[in-house]
This record gives structure tokens, C-alpha cells and sequence, in this order.
């Protein structure tokens, strides 16, 4: 793993010296849309209260200058398919942003959705020679977790040490200083596929732009839509995306897991257009405009013209009803909602203190889904929107923009990871100058 | 779709084109172009740097033939005497206001340029102090006026005192500066006489003298200023009162005061000395010492004051 906390070293040096020139770009590639925010970081947190943008979680030292979001074009259930399409739609949507914006984007933050996620949790322990907690004892414990075998061609996204425990005293932040004769912690690492990050990061190096850093998807939406209290005392949140159903189980402020679930909002249009036998954009018209999980007598009645350019009057005169839009749609939500009961099952989400469930992303403006929702997944929940950030302009305010609001908070305050801490000692190469000041450091 | 469809060949009716989708992404050479733009320096050095280089480029390249700057310097001046020769800016006449004839005469010499002029010619500061160094302008007051009108008002010098000296006669005015001069004291016989060296760096002085004089003033020939220090008054019949240095006006008006109690200056007194103001001291005349002498049994005084040999011995 020592290659890893290298490059994740000089992605964190990268995004520390954006922050220092005070403008970062968020680029949230999805499935169905791509966004770009500009971010104008102020350190001192000199941009005042505005209206109903409080202090609240920290999104005041930050301020959206530009944003702009496009049609994604050569992605696939949140990979990168056609990496010159997805090129061109980085491009658009980056040039459109920095001209709202007026200065040049250099850096930016992105988010993968898709990647075939898996988590794992990790556990390590060290003695504690001098009988308290150092600097270099975090590292060392972190460093002492055993890694399993993580798979070929994974790579380790985010690796956040959850929890700290001295002896017997558990639920620890931040065990400096403490005494005793054992460390333990526990941490979060999701890996991801190789590939699919390193054609992200082709492309948006191909596009000018410096990565300063990954975040995966769900994460992003997570730190967006969970308010603090679902984020402190356990909640899951559940991006409905165009590609794919990102999820993501919160507590204590630390994601504990994440997994994805390969069934989203194009699969309802493709069923829509499949079962309906209309054009994939009318179909997306019908979702959008029409769609619903819960049909009623009045649906029955309301009948909607599916127009067409086949030449055939009758087939080009059709209309159906909303109910049929509701009677194919809802089977293929059902479905969803039942992966992700699967997959929070199998997270041992009913263990959870607070089973809170927060569903959010472009799927989750299907109107009645929370009420199907609380069906299949629990009686905890609720639709959320993103937090409030200063600057983003209204329209970039509805769920499906979550993921891109997440990355602006994960830009301007990241959580720890494994590599924000020193490396230990003998984890330097030998002979190395670094590794002789590192442990005339923590010997004296 | 018309009623009658034309079926014959050229003449059909071709669908449009379906309308080719534009890709709305920037190719990869305006996006650079656009990134490059948004960098401050690039920025910088084409909205301000280039203009003004091209700016500075064309106007010396225009200029540095010597033609084109000869042109543009006659067309700037032409330009510039069109503006000033202009019937707005034309004097046409110049009033004088509180001068003798003599001195409008010679402001009017002064004057460096013939009216009508254009009142850009016409440098006011320099024509007024150049008025000034004439002796009997006290001050003046020169503006151009609307309607053409050079306007000067000036204040004249008034003649209080004559100086007499080596040179000839001075008119001096009370702060002592000269006015005039004259060939002879007749013609201003209103006004009193001072002489000696420095006598006019205490014209005020003088003039209070005189003002102190009241009651003997028709005696008065003059005031003389002895060592440039102090004055004597000169009378009539030879006499002189001698005044101190300082109070000058004090010891006068003393004399004055014996003068009236005793009728000093009636008497044969040649000078009445009051150098020292607590010791005054009188010069009898000479007929008045002759008296003395005759009542003593001395010998008598001749007119200038050395003793006559005895006209007894010599008649006898």
C-alpha cells in the first residue's frame, strides 16, 4: 500500500496548494448529467451569512462563482464507456462554468459512482510502548491494520479511520495523549475498480485539469444530504442516479459502508421506452413529466400523447394513460428498492442505533417513492436535498446535484484519511534522510 | 404541402436536410484558447499591453518622419492663434482711471502690444509689474473686461514732502518714496523742505515734526537731517533748533512751550541747542552778546564772533 500513500500524498498536496490560490473546481461525472462547480475558497471565512446559508456545517470559508451542468455523453452505469464523448462533455461543462465564473479552473475534485465499490472494514492494534498515545502511534495503528486481499487491479478510494479505542475505552476521536498500553481502530477502506479511476483520471487530464482528488459518489451525497444529527447517530443514504443506486450507511460522522447497486433511472427509462414502444427521449420525457409509483383511479384517465416519427398515423397518433407509465415504472423501482434492502441487509443496517434512511440523487423526485420506500426499506424515511451552499444558484439546488454539493463540502473540509497521517518510520525506504529525522523525531 | 404537386424533374420539392446537430462541446483548441484567456496575464497583456503597444507603434511610426511633425506642429499652432485671434478674445480699448496725464501717457507706451490684440497676447502679471517700477504708480489694478476693454485703475503716488539734495529736488510721498522730480522749489511752495543725506529714510519722522510745529511753522524754512541720525530745524533769520535722536517730536514741542511763555525764538537767540533734552541750551546772538559785553566793559564781538580790537584805541 506504500504506492497508494504516495499518489493519495500528492493528490492531497495538490488539492492543499489549490485551496492556497483560492479556486478548485467539483466535477460530479454521472451517469445522466455531468456538473461543474467553482468553488471560491476563502480560508479566513470572511464570506458572510446569507440568506437561510448558516454556519451550520462548516460551508461558510467556501462560495460557489460558477456552476453549469450538461447531458453526460459516454457513460455507462457511472463508468466511463467512450473516453473521447466523456472528454467533449467534461470540456463543455468545464468551459461553460469558467465562464460563469471569470477565472481558469486548474484543479479539480471528481466523484466515480460507479467502480464496482466494495467496503471493508478493518481492524488493528498496536502496543503502546511509552504507555501513551503519540503522533506517530496513530500512524503506526492505521498502518498495523491488516489489509485483506483486496483483489487485482483494485484501488483503495477512501481508507478513514472510524473509530480509536485506548484498552478499554472505545468511541474515541482522537486518542492522542491518552495513556495506556494498547491502541486500537477501526477503518473504513472502500476499494474500487483500477481501471475505472484511471480512465477518469485520463480524462481529466486530457481536459488540462490537475486532479486534486477522489471521492466516491455515494459519500459525496451523503455528506450533502445527511443533516448532522442523521450523520452523528447512524443513517443511510441512498443515491438514485441515472446509472446505478449508490448507497452509503453513516455513523458517527464516518462512513462505515458503501456499495452500489448496478439498476438506475436509465433502466426505468429503457423499460418505459421498451414497454410503452416509444423513443428513448419521449420515454425520458414520460418519466420525468409523468412518472409515479402510485397509481389511482384518476391515472386511469389521464391520457398523454406519445407522438412518433414512424409515418404511421395510428402508431404516431397513440396516447396511453398515466397508469401505464405508473404500471411499468413501478416493478423496476421495486426492484431497485429491493437491491438496496439487500444490500443494507447484508451492512447489518437493522443493527443500527438510528435506522434513518435519506434518499436523494435525480431517481428520488419520483413522486410517491418515499411512501414505496417506507414499504420495502423501513418506516425512517425522508427525501433529502442538499445542504445550502453559498452562491449555487437555484435550479442546481434539487437532489439530482447532491453528489456535486457533497464534493464542495469533502473539497473544503475532508475528513481524515489514512494517509493525512505521518507514515511510520519504518515504513520509509532505508537509508532514506526522511526516515532518520522521522524517528530522531519521535524518539526525543 | 401545395394542392398541385409539380412532378417535373428540377421542379420537385427536396425535403430539408435534416438540420445537423452542432456538438455543443468546444473543440480541444478553443477550450485551450478559452482557458488561456481566463489567465489573468494573458488577460492583462492583451486588453491593455497590446492596444498600447499597437498605440505607441503607429503614432511613432507616423512621427518619426519630420514632414508629418512639422505638419502637425503648424496645424496644432494655427489651430491655437485661430482660437486666440478670435473676435471674443479681441482688446480693442484700454480705460485709465485716477492718472494724471502724465502717467496715462506712459502706461499707455507700455502697453507691449497695439490694440486691438488678442487678450492672450496682453501678459497681465508682467505689464503690472513693469507699471510699478514707475515711481508715481503707487498701485494698479489692470483686467481685461468684457466687451474688449483693458481696464486699469490706478492709484498715484500723493507728493508730502521735498527733498533737497545734491542731485536737485524730490517730491516724496509720506512713506518717503519718491515721486517726482522738480527743477525748482517754487513750484510746489505748499510743500516743506528737508535736506541732507538719509533725510528721506525719515520722511515720517519729518512730517510729524512739522505737524508739531504748528504754532511756528510760517518761520519754519526746513528740516535738516544732521550725521543721518537726528534733524535740526531750520528758521528763519538764521536760527536753529538743535533736536535729539530719539523724541524728537517731545523736545520740539518743549521749545515750542518756552517759545510761548518767554517768546524764545523773538529773542537774539542764534540756536537753541536741546541735543540733551534735560540741559537745553541757547546761543545768544551776537548782538545780544555785544550788549553783554558793552554793559561788562569788554571788548565787542564782530559778526563773526572774534573779538573787534577796541574802537576807542583805535579812534583814539
Amino acid at each position: 500500500m506504500a504506492d497508494l500513500y504516495q499518489t493519495q500524498r500528492a493528490m492531497r498536496n495538490i488539492r492543499r496548494a489549490a485551496l492556497q490560490r483560492g479556486v478548485i473546481g467539483i466535477l460530479d461525472i454521472g451517469t445522466s448529467k455531468i456538473a461543474c462547480l467553482v468553488l471560491r475558497i476563502d480560508g479566513t471565512g470572511t464570506f458572510r451569512e446569507t440568506d437561510g446559508v448558516g454556519p451550520m456545517a462548516g460551508q461558510v470559508n467556501f462560495r460557489v462563482i460558477g456552476a453549469a451542468s450538461t447531458r453526460s455523453r459516454g457513460m455507462r452505469r457511472g463508468e466511463i464507456e467512450t473516453m473521447a464523448e466523456t472528454e467533449r462533455a467534461i470540456r463543455t461543462v468545464v468551459a461553460a462554468a469558467q465562464k460563469v465564473a471569470g477565472v481558469r479552473v486548474d484543479h479539480v475534485i471528481a466523484c466515480l459512482s460507479g467502480g464496482r465499490p466494495s467496503s471493508y472494514g478493518l481492524a488493528g492494534e498496536i502496543v503502546l510502548e511509552s504507555g501513551k498515545v503519540g503522533e506517530h502511534d496513530v500512524a503506526s495503528v492505521l498502518a498495523a491494520c491488516d489489509a485483506p486481499d483486496f483483489g487485482r487491479g483494485r484501488e483503495v478510494l477512501h481508507a478513514q479511520p472510524v473509530n480509536f479505542a485506548v484498552d478499554n475505552r472505545s468511541n474515541l476521536a482522537d486518542p492522542r495523549d491518552h495513556l495506556g498500553n494498547k491502541l486500537f481502530c477501526d477503518m473504513h477502506v472502500l476499494t474500487v475498480d483500477g481501471d475505472s479511476i484511471g480512465n477518469l483520471v485520463q480524462c481529466i487530464r486530457r481536459c488540462d485539469l490537475e486532479l486534486a482528488g477522489i471521492a466516491s459518489a455515494p459519500y459525496a451525497s451523503a455528506r450533502a444530504s445527511l443533516v448532522e444529527d442523521e450523520q452523528e447517530l447512524g443513517a443511510a443514504c441512498v443515491d438514485f442516479g441515472g446509472g446505478g443506486t449508490g448507497v452509503s450507511i453513516f455513523v458517527k460522522k464516518h462512513m462505515i459502508f458503501s456499495d452500489h447497486v448496478p439498476i438506475g433511472g436509465n433502466l426505468i427509462t429503457q423499460d418505459i421506452a421498451q414497454g410503452l414502444r416509444v423513443s428513448l427521449p419521449m420515454a425520458e420525457r414520460l418519466k420525468t413529466l409523468n412518472g409515479g409509483v402510485e397509481a389511482t383511479g384518476r391515472d386511469d384517465r389521464d391520457m398523454i400523447e406519445v407522438g412518433g416519427e414512424t409515418g404511421d398515423w395510428e402508431a404516431d397518433r397513440r396516447q396511453v394513460s398515466r397508469a401505464d407509465v405508473i404500471g411499468v415504472m413501478r416493478p423496476r423501482v421495486e426492484e431497485m428498492l429491493e437491491h438496496v434492502r439487500e444490500v443494507l441487509d447484508a451492512a447489518g443496517f437493522d443493527w443500527m442505533p438510528s435506522q434513518q434512511i435519506v434518499l436523494t440523487g435525480g431517481g428520488s423526485q419520483i413522486p410517491g417513492l418515499d411512501g414505496l420506500a417506507t414499504r420495502i426499506l423501513g418506516p425512517n424515511v425522508r427525501c433529502g436535498r442538499p445542504l445550502r451552499i453559498d452562491g449555487l444558484a437555484h435550479q442546481l439546488t434539487d437532489p439530482s446535484f447532491s453528489s456535486a454539493v457533497g464534493l464542495a463540502l469533502f473539497a473544503a473540509h475532508p475528513q481524515d484519511e489514512w494517509w493525512d497521517f505521518e507514515m511510520p518510520a519504518d515504513r520509509y525506504p532505508a537509508r532514506s534522510l526522511r526516515r532518520a529525522y522521522r524517528w530522531f523525531k519521535n524518539n526525543w | 404541402m401545395p394542392v398541385v404537386i409539380d412532378h417535373r424533374p428540377g421542379k420537385q420539392i427536396t425535403p430539408p436536410a435534416a438540420r445537423q446537430r452542432r456538438d455543443p462541446a468546444p473543440s480541444r483548441l478553443k477550450y485551450r484558447l478559452e482557458r488561456m484567456w481566463l489567465t489573468p496575464l494573458y488577460r492583462r497583456v492583451l486588453r491593455v499591453g497590446l492596444p498600447a503597444f499597437a498605440i505607441a507603434m503607429i503614432a511613432g511610426l507616423w512621427l518619426s518622419d519630420e514632414d508629418r511633425r512639422a505638419a502637425l506642429s503648424d496645424n496644432v499652432t494655427s489651430v491655437v492663434t485661430k482660437v486666440q485671434s478670435r473676435d471674443e478674445f479681441q482688446v480693442r480699448i484700454m480705460t485709465i482711471e485716477g492718472a494724471t496725464p502724465v502717467v496715462d501717457r506712459a502706461l499707455r507706451a507700455m502697453l507691449p502690444v497695439d490694440l486691438p490684440a488678442s487678450s492672450f497676447d496682453i501678459d497681465l502679471a508682467a505689464l503690472r509689474l513693469q507699471v510699478l517700477q514707475l515711481d508715481a504708480v503707487e498701485s494698479i489694478d489692470l483686467r481685461i473686461k468684457p466687451g474688449g476693454i483693458l481696464s486699469a485703475v490706478v492709484k498715484e503716488r500723493e507728493p508730502a514732502i521735498l527733498w533737497r539734495h545734491a542731485r536737485g529736488i524730490d517730491m516724496l510721498d509720506a512713506g518717503g518714496h519718491r515721486v517726482a522730480s522738480l527743477t525748482s522749489r517754487e513750484v510746489r511752495s505748499d510743500l516743506p523742505l528737508i535736506t541732507g543725506e538719509g533725510a528721506d529714510l525719515a520722511t515720517t519722522e519729518a512730517m510729524a515734526l512739522f505737524d508739531a510745529a504748528g504754532p511756528i511753522l510760517p518761520r519754519v524754512r526746513g528740516l535738516v537731517r544732521r550725521g543721518e541720525r537726528r534733524w535740526d530745524l531750520v528758521l528763519d533769520h538764521g536760527q536753529r533748533i538743535l533736536l535729539p535722536e530719539t523724541g524728537a517730536v517731545i523736545a520740539l514741542e518743549a521749545a515750542i512751550a518756552m517759545d510761548r511763555a518767554e517768546d524764545m525764538l523773538g529773542r537774539d537767540i542764534d540756536i537753541v541747542d536741546l541735543r540733551d533734552p534735560t540741559r537745553p541750551v541757547l546761543r545768544l546772538g551776537i548782538d545780544a552778546r555785544n550788549t553783554i559785553r558793552t554793559a561788562r566793559g569788554l571788548p565787542l564781538l564782530g559778526p563773526d564772533g572774534s573779538v573787534l580790537p577796541d574802537q576807542d584805541t583805535t579812534e583814539g
